[in-house]
């Protein structure tokens, strides 16, 4: 047990030195007013935005930077006006509430206050959209979503497959597994902007780390406290021990705010039928297709897959059968860990990067997993693609900071009505 | 280094305002998991309800603070059966992921600009305090021992709420010495045998978790009143994840635990913080190791480092007892 420790301490101290030069916090230490302007999840840069005293006395101007953010020091604690020019914004751009152009914020000291300038396509907005002609269509704007759904679904499934296979194998119920992705996704990062690199080999890096990372946490700290007969509950709270100190160690290395890539960021759009995709974004479905059909391949008709689906369903009956359970658990263990840190760096690609982007995402891919079923692999895959397609099409009736309450509610209500998920089985639930 | 402010803070921070809001939901959580053995890990939302509850009552309706009081209770056990009625048949995994999105749900719900008209958005409710205030029995001015002091406010608010402390620590004591208490650690300890002597497990369960989710939300109320404000990130996941830190450092299942667990925690929690920051500024750690700023997040990584430490080394915490961790909870 004392080896464990010790290893898994190397393992973290490793951590602290791959990402140690990565972006300095710059946190507030004086007042401040700042934010991100994004349209659907794209950064919009080049619009002014100003601030005043609550009389009316000009404070200070900032344009938003290509990544969309903006920040603007104040002289003090106090309440400030904050006003987005809207002659400024891009052409098929607006802001969701028009009459929301100007925020009177309170800002206490030693707050770097952030305010928020909801922005949506052209025609979206709210106080009658503007001109019903140039409003697209219920099918247009829904199959706009469906894609972005796709997108959103293609990423939960990649890291809900392998949260559900390790579920299956080993019963844990890991919430840690979100903390792979940001640091898949991190390790990229550092790779790509730190020491340089082009993001290609350097997120095909940090999918090897991912999952060298994936291997020597089930050799030396999960499969440790397995053998050592740990109940599952206790590993469960183990794991969200973990998650809390991966995300704080990456809040201590990488900082609080949020951060792209160095490539790929401001890509121009194509028009593809009704939906408009930047090519980025093609490109990063295809190799989540790929991935995932690979890995669906592999379970289906490699050994060590029929191996590991067996574990999944019986891991003592596999074991009889002549199966090395723990081989095949660490296999998957490396293979998740893997798929996470590359599911990290396309969730990153399609946002920001951000400490807590894990956090964000792990109740969805538990949604994903508990819809298909827990412990089920092709499950993971429907529930996903599923919870994401239902997210991005709620809004076409939920507002969009409620998208994901819609997806929760999903999952309690499977939860209600069938447990066992879309491709469980009954008695998965016990 | 200024030994005496990292002391004045430290001891200040065992009795302070963290500390009873930790320890009144660690009591929930101690009934919960504890005694019964259920992972409610949507411990933040019934604290959230209760504050809530009575904020929008008194501030966005202009009711009476004693209603809100009423009001905010009546939403914790709400919240209770709108959980547990689906829930509390399902494995103790599945329970857990959907209090998690319960809680979730609330906490998005209260931050949204939907409904800030309401629950006024991430901002939060101000301005519905004054009626606790205006029964303080205390006169302004400083209370002070020594170096250690609050004002006036802090001493009612720290009053009511150890009050509240003590008599939950109480009511615990009482139901876990009477039958109801130890039908309820059967259950915890094997569900089927209590089954089939008879007892409605189901409705234990539902009792467990709202008179947990009730007292946990009195912390909210003084989280609330304390603060003067409610914001919706106050009751976020970690807050429930912390509450578990406290109620498993002190050791499940026994009366007093979560009180000095939480004690403990916050303590060494602002210890840490400040002895780090004292160091850091005073450059004995150089500043291309650790900024200021950077103490915070090294005090949460010793947080998640010390829960899982002690679930590998010492599950039963202080003062627990090995064999009546619900650890196997099924």
């Amino acid at each position: 047990m004392r080896r464990a420790v010790i290893a898994f301490t190397a393992f973290l101290g490793g951590l602290i030195f791959l990402l140690a030069s990565g972006a300095t916090a710059a946190w507030a230490e004086d007042e401040g007013l700042r934010g991100t302007l994004q349209n659907q999840g794209q950064p919009v840069n080049g619009v002014k935005i100003s601030v005043a005293t609550e009389d009316g006395q000009p404070v200070g101007e900032a344009t938003t930077g290509a990544d969309g953010t903006w920040e603007i020091p104040l002289p003090g604690p106090g309440t400030y006006k904050v006003t987005i020019d809207q002659s400024t914004l891009p052409p098929d751009v607006e802001l969701r509430f028009k009459e929301r152009a100007t925020l009177t914020l309170p800002v206490f000291e030693d707050q770097k206050r952030t305010a928020l300038f909801a922005l949506v396509p052209k025609g979206e907005g709210g106080e009658g959209g503007g001109a019903a002609a140039a409003q697209p269509s219920v099918w247009e704007r829904a199959a706009q979503l469906a894609f972005e759904g796709l997108n959103l679904g293609l990423i939960i499934a990649l890291a809900a497959m392998g949260l559900s296979l390790i579920f299956g194998t080993t019963g844990l119920t890991n919430f840690a597994h979100g903390e792979l992705l940001t640091l898949g996704a991190l390790i990229a990062y550092f790779f790509n902007v730190t020491i340089g690199i082009q993001l290609i080999p350097a997120a095909i890096i940090a999918v090897i780390f991912g999952g060298l990372l994936g291997y020597a946490q089930d050799r030396y700290f999960w499969g440790v406290l397995r053998r050592r007969g740990s109940s599952l509950i206790a590993m469960m709270i183990i794991s969200i021990g973990m998650a809390l100190f991966l995300r704080y160690l990456f809040l201590f290395l990488f900082g609080g705010e949020s951060a792209p890539y160095a490539d790929y960021n401001a890509q121009p759009g194509m028009q593809i039928g009704p939906i408009s995709a930047t090519p980025k974004n093609l490109i990063a479905m295809g190799i989540e297709i790929v991935v995932l059909v690979l890995v669906g391949l592999a379970l289906l008709k490699t050994r060590t897959g029929k191996a590991a689906r067996a574990v999944a369903d019986n891991p003592a009956l596999a074991a009889s059968s002549g199966i090395n359970v723990d081989r095949v658990i660490r296999i998957i263990w490396t293979v998740g860990g893997a798929v996470a840190a590359l599911a990290g760096i396309m969730l990153g690609l399609a946002q920001n990067l951000n400490y807590q982007m894990g956090l964000n995402i792990l109740l969805l891919i538990f949604a994903g997993v508990t819809l298909g079923g827990l412990g089920t692999a092709f499950g993971a895959l429907v529930g996903s693609l599923v919870v994401g397609l239902f997210i991005q099409l709620s809004t076409l009736w939920v507002p969009t900071e409620l998208k994901t309450v819609g997806a929760l509610l999903v999952l309690i209500l499977v939860m209600l009505f069938r447990p066992q998920g879309i491709l469980g089985r009954r008695e998965r639930i016990g | 280094m200024d030994w005496l402010s990292i002391l004045v803070t430290t001891v200040e921070a065992a009795i302070g305002l963290e500390t009873v809001v930790y320890a009144l939901a660690a009591i929930g959580i101690n009934i919960q998991f504890g005694y019964a053995g259920l992972l409610n890990f949507g411990q933040a939302a019934f604290l959230g309800v209760a504050a809530y509850g009575m904020a929008v009552t008194v501030a966005t309706f202009n009711l009476p603070f004693w209603l809100g009081i009423v009001i905010g209770l009546a939403a914790a056990v709400a919240l209770a059966f709108l959980l547990g009625i689906p829930t509390l048949r399902l494995r103790a995994d599945y329970l857990a992921i959907v209090t998690i999105a319960a809680a979730e749900i609330v906490r998005l719900i209260f931050r949204s600009v939907q409904f800030s008209s309401v629950f006024g958005g991430s901002d939060g409710r101000q301005g519905f305090a004054d009626g606790f205030y205006a029964i303080n029995p205390y006169s302004p001015g400083e209370y002070s021992i020594g170096p250690f002091g609050f004002n006036e406010r802090v001493m009612w608010v720290l009053t009511v709420g150890w009050i509240l402390v003590a008599l939950c620590c109480v009511l615990v004591y009482m139901l876990m010495k009477s039958p109801w208490g130890r039908v309820l650690k059967a259950i915890r300890e094997d569900e089927d045998a209590v089954r089939s002597l008879g007892k409605n497990v189901f409705s234990y369960k539902m009792q467990a978790l709202v008179l947990g989710g009730v007292l946990g939300s009195l912390g909210g109320f003084i989280f609330a009143l304390g603060q003067a404000s409610v914001q919706p990130d106050l009751f976020s996941t970690e807050f429930t994840f912390y509450a578990y830190t406290i109620v498993i450092l002190g050791g499940a299942a026994r009366v007093f635990s979560p009180v000095v667990g939480a004690a403990i925690f916050w303590v060494l929690l602002v210890f840490i913080g400040n002895t780090l920051g004292e160091m850091v500024g005073n450059g004995i750690i150089p500043s291309s190791i650790m900024t200021v700023n950077q103490v915070g997040p090294v005090r949460f990584m010793l947080v998640g480092l010390g829960l899982m430490l002690l679930l590998i080394f010492r599950p039963q915490g202080i003062f627990g007892d090995k064999r009546e961790i619900a650890l196997d909870a099924r």
